[in-house]
């Protein structure tokens, strides 16, 4: 299987640069897989499990949101929050939807974006779900 | 002729302000190092961000445009983030962030345009204040902050974007200053609202993307980040170019006390010497008078 540039990298570290053979992503409308000579795409992140087949296995990683591009020889994602999936733990998800909780009463407050405030609320306990803590 | 025992105590004191600048250079120095590695850190995050705008915006510019990127269709009301510091002692780093704020301000102004500042960092309120007490509008204290994080970042951008959806202002522009080297920082002004390619951005053009889940919805939604992306950016340089400055005049500082403690201490020896002639004049005039 042909290899391709994978990156992830967050605003304050990059979290993987490595050769991929196939990478699903936790696309806003659904999750994608890309795979080498995939058609240019930019798509945006839902809060859940980014997962990257390489060589010696796979790895996944929880993002939170951000945005990916997908070229023909190479993918990155730029994520808001990214960690491997193993150093998630209950009380770092548990913040997170305290803020979109908060995120939300906000919306309701303001009567702006409810339904945008409540997906993202939603995602995030789905996203905490997949990831099992 | 100045007392012996006051000199001593002078050269006693500069010597201890030489320790303590000394000991700041070098906390400074270690601060540096790792502020630069932070701010290095970020740089594949911003470069491909703004690529990915850059392309973006170039696509989407024209009519029915966000707001974010093609502004408010009036430049009236201008909003200065200026970011400073939250301690001092660290040269002209400050002040020169200041002033540049001030010089832009006073420039708006004369335009007849309605200046707003918010500070981000102690001194640089101090110094603002000072000038523009009735443009003041807000301030975001970090002093708080041990390491400053994407989350610092996106409450300044979310305090800056709430206003803006309020209506408050039209452009925004923040001001912070470019880590050169260690010697050099550049005070800054950068654009943030509506959108600008930071200069020196190349957009991946030639590519056409598929866009999921549409165009004007990964606009909308990176708008927004992109405000957040600049000032995490310009924080990080920040605090690459305060540890710097502090390093130089830190730098400066000891070494003068090196050339005061010298100075002071030929004059000392050159106090005693006298002491000591005019003791041995004494005994030899009191010998020869016998």
């Amino acid at each position: 299987m042909a290899d391709f540039k994978f990156d992830l990298v967050s605003p304050e570290r990059r979290l993987a640069a490595l050769d991929a053979t196939e990478v699903q992503i936790p696309g806003a409308d659904g999750d994608m897989t890309a795979m080498a000579d995939h058609a240019p795409t930019i798509t945006t992140l839902r809060p859940g499990i980014l997962s990257v087949t390489h060589a010696k296995g796979t790895d996944d990683y929880f993002v939170s949101g951000g945005f990916a591009e997908i070229t023909g020889n190479a993918v990155s994602v730029l994520a808001e929050k990214a960690l491997p999936k193993g150093d998630v733990t209950r009380e770092y998800m548990d913040g997170l939807i305290a803020d979109a909780d908060a995120a939300f009463e906000a919306a309701k407050q303001s009567g702006q974006g409810v339904d945008e405030a409540d997906m993202v609320r939603n995602t995030l306990v789905d996203a905490m779900r997949a990831v099992g803590v | 002729m100045p007392n012996l025992k006051d000199l001593k105590n002078r050269i006693e004191s500069v010597k201890s302000t030489r320790k303590i600048t000394k000991a700041m250079q070098m906390v400074a120095a270690a601060k540096l190092r790792r502020a630069q590695d932070a701010a290095e850190m970020s740089r594949p995050y911003t470069e491909r961000f703004n690529a990915v705008m850059a392309g973006l915006a170039a696509a989407a510019g024209g009519e029915g445009a966000p707001k974010l990127l093609s502004g408010t269709g009036s430049d009236q009301v201008h909003l200065l983030v200026v970011m400073t510091a939250e301690r001092g002692l660290c040269g002209g780093f400050n002040g020169n962030i200041a002033k540049l704020a001030r010089s832009h301000a006073a420039e708006l102004k004369a335009q007849g345009k309605t200046v707003k500042v918010l500070t981000v960092g102690k001194k640089g309120r101090d110094a603002i204040r000072r000038d523009l007490e009735d443009s003041f509008v807000g301030h975001v204290d970090l002093s708080e902050v041990k390491r400053v994080g994407y989350d610092n970042a996106q409450d300044i951008a979310r305090d800056v974007l709430n206003r803006f959806d309020a209506g408050e202002f039209d452009v925004a522009t923040i001001f912070y200053a470019k880590f050169q080297n260690v010697v050099t920082q550049i005070p800054t002004a950068q654009q943030i609202i509506p959108f600008s390619v930071p200069e020196g951005t190349e957009a991946d053009e030639g590519t056409l993307y598929d866009y999921e889940p549409s165009e004007e919805a990964i606009l909308a939604d990176l708008l927004p980040r992109g405000v957040a992306t600049a000032i995490f950016s310009a924080l990080l340089e920040n605090g690459a170019s305060e540890q710097g400055a502090r390093m130089s005049a830190m730098d400066n500082a000891t070494r003068n006390a090196g050339e005061m403690i010298d100075k002071l201490t030929i004059e000392f020896n050159r106090s005693r010497q006298a002491v000591i002639t005019n003791e041995l004049i004494e005994i030899i005039s009191g010998a020869e008078a016998l």
